[in-house]
């Protein structure tokens, strides 16, 4: 059903757990099946110096999870704001069109995360 | 990963070597359609009959009541359709339960469509139905009542010679037919249709060792019935299309071993369930679902807290344990299992539903190494989930 990449991201999840002094938490629910993924960052100058995630779903969920931390990390806030849906599920090699919709939670949740972020240099 | 541990019975079960062996002559040798008047035809009408008469025997009915049909869901099918359609113009009311399989609860909203009227009882938090609840429900426009007899998700027993006796009584007369979706309890539960008090039963052959695609349908004698698959005149008019014969022939010996083996199957599949719910209950927040005394002997079903069936059947996989959950990704429709939460067990909570059912080839030696890995997968899936912490 998985390819090997998301059986790996799955098996072995990279940057699992939370930032206590995140500069950005996003959180998206998804709406299809009910399933919940949290994104912390930590920006220095201007680039995501860390990413970590917390994720309660299935196996694509937590892959691309897993996925998405690892891609934006180093990135700058503008380049990751371009990471998409399509992008994290590509880097994975593909997921199975049922689980399309579990991307989407992954790529929303780091733009929510950098949202967070955004307003919080605005207020700051 | 070495061996596979299947625990998934209630999904399908492997063909017993003795009901192979039977079935085999029927594919090349005694290829004849029943219907012919050849002696090759006659063999196989034959088989079809004397498999007839090994389901009768389990059921306690002739084996004129007995048609062949192509698996559990047919038979639910036919049961629900043929009264419904049979009695309209007595009534268009009929009876059934938040958590029946899909083919009676489809069924009953694809009628509901066509305008008939279909009350679904609920179920206590066990999934048990309140006999009088399906009393209380009955009008004078009701014309069946279909209620499962074990559930296949969480294994619950339901009171069904009770149910039978409420309906006969609120029936003051009227002819109501009593449906049972007896799919789950072949090999577990007495199958006698005059002590469940049932009109209609259905069986599938393949959850009892027996092939796929072959089911049972019982219809008492002078039950309505309505034909749904025109043609010729197989299955007394009931069904019509040639007799699946070797998947019949496979079906009446499975049934037969499946009944003389049922005391053997309870008392081995009890003792590894109740190990097996006794090591899984002490992981913290972790529940049996299902009544904790009225279920399939062979059925231990739970829910995890803080995280979802899927993955953790991932993991279980990776060791080798094959299993099933009612969580909504494990779905094609993207939805938490009807019967968890008919249970009133909360959406997110379903999603963490986990199903082991046992059959007669698992050891004690499989159910404690399945005891043992799950805390583990439990643990390292909950120090991955948002939830773990929120709500601690
Ligand atoms: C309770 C119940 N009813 C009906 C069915 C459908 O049977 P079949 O797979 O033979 O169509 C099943 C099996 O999935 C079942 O568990
Ligand atoms: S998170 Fe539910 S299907 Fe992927």
């Amino acid at each position: 059903m998985y390819s090997d990449m998301v059986m790996d991201h799955f098996k072995n999840p990279r940057n699992i757990g939370s930032i206590t002094d995140a500069d950005g938490v996003g959180s998206e629910g998804n709406p299809v099946c009910g399933d919940i993924m949290k994104i912390y960052i930590k920006v220095k100058d201007g680039r995501i110096e860390d990413a970590k995630f917390q994720t309660f779903g299935c196996g694509a969920a937590i892959a691309t999870s897993s996925m998405v931390t690892e891609m934006v990390k180093g990135k700058t806030i503008e380049e990751a704001l371009v990471i998409s849906n399509k992008a994290v599920a590509e880097a994975l090699g593909g997921l199975p069109a049922t689980k399309m919709h579990c991307s989407n939670l992954a790529a929303d949740a780091l733009h929510r995360a950098i949202e967070d972020y955004q307003k919080k240099q605005k207020v700051g | 990963m070495g061996k596979l541990i299947y625990l998934d019975h209630a999904a399908t079960t492997p063909v017993h070597p003795k009901v192979l062996e039977a079935m085999l002559p029927y594919f090349s040798e005694r290829f004849g359609n029943p219907s012919s008047v050849y002696t090759i035809a006659q063999e196989a009408r034959q088989a079809v009959e004397a498999a007839r008469t090994q389901v009768a025997e389990v059921l306690g009915c002739t084996p004129r009541e007995v048609t062949f049909t192509s698996g559990g869901t047919e038979s639910d099918n036919i049961a629900v359709k043929a009264v419904a359609f049979a009695q309209q113009k007595l009534g268009n009311h009929i009876i059934t339960s938040t958590i029946e399989h899909h083919a009676v609860l489809e069924t009953a909203h694809a009628l509901e469509k066509m305008g008939f009227q279909v009350t679904f009882v609920p179920v206590d938090k066990y999934g048990v139905v309140n006999p009088d609840d399906v009393g209380r429900a009955i009008t004078d426009k009701t014309t069946l009542v279909s209620i499962m007899l074990a559930n296949n998700e969480v294994g619950t027993i339901e009171p069904i010679s009770d149910i039978a006796k409420v309906i006969k009584e609120r029936a003051k007369g009227r002819k109501i037919a009593f449906h049972t979706d007896a799919v789950q309890g072949a090999g577990s539960l007495d199958l006698n249709v005059d002590k469940l008090g049932v009109d209609m039963l259905s069986l599938s052959s393949h959850k009892f060792y027996g092939p796929k695609g072959v089911g049972v349908l019982y219809i008492r004698r002078g039950s309505p019935f309505q034909t749904w698959q025109h043609g010729g005149t197989q299955e007394r008019n009931r069904r019509a299309g040639t007799e699946n014969v070797p998947g019949i022939v496979g079906t009446g010996v499975a049934l037969k071993i499946a009944e003389e083996n049922r005391p053997a199957f309870v008392k081995h599949c009890t003792f590894l369930r109740d190990r097996l719910i006794a090591g899984i209950t002490k992981i913290e927040r972790a529940y049996l679902t299902g009544h904790p005394t009225q279920r399939l002997a062979n059925n231990a079903s739970f829910y995890f807290e803080f995280i979802e069936g899927e993955s953790i059947l991932l993991n279980l996989d990776f060791e080798g344990v094959a299993a099933s959950s009612g969580s909504a990704c494990t779905s094609a429709s993207l939805e938490p299992s009807h019967v968890i939460m008919g249970m009133g067990i909360p959406v997110e909570v379903a999603h963490g539903s986990i199903r082991f059912t046992l059959g007669l080839g698992n050891t004690q030696e499989e159910i404690d190494f399945v005891a043992s890995i799950i805390p583990g997968i439990v643990s390292r899936l909950r120090a991955m989930s948002p939830l773990t912490s929120e709500k601690r």
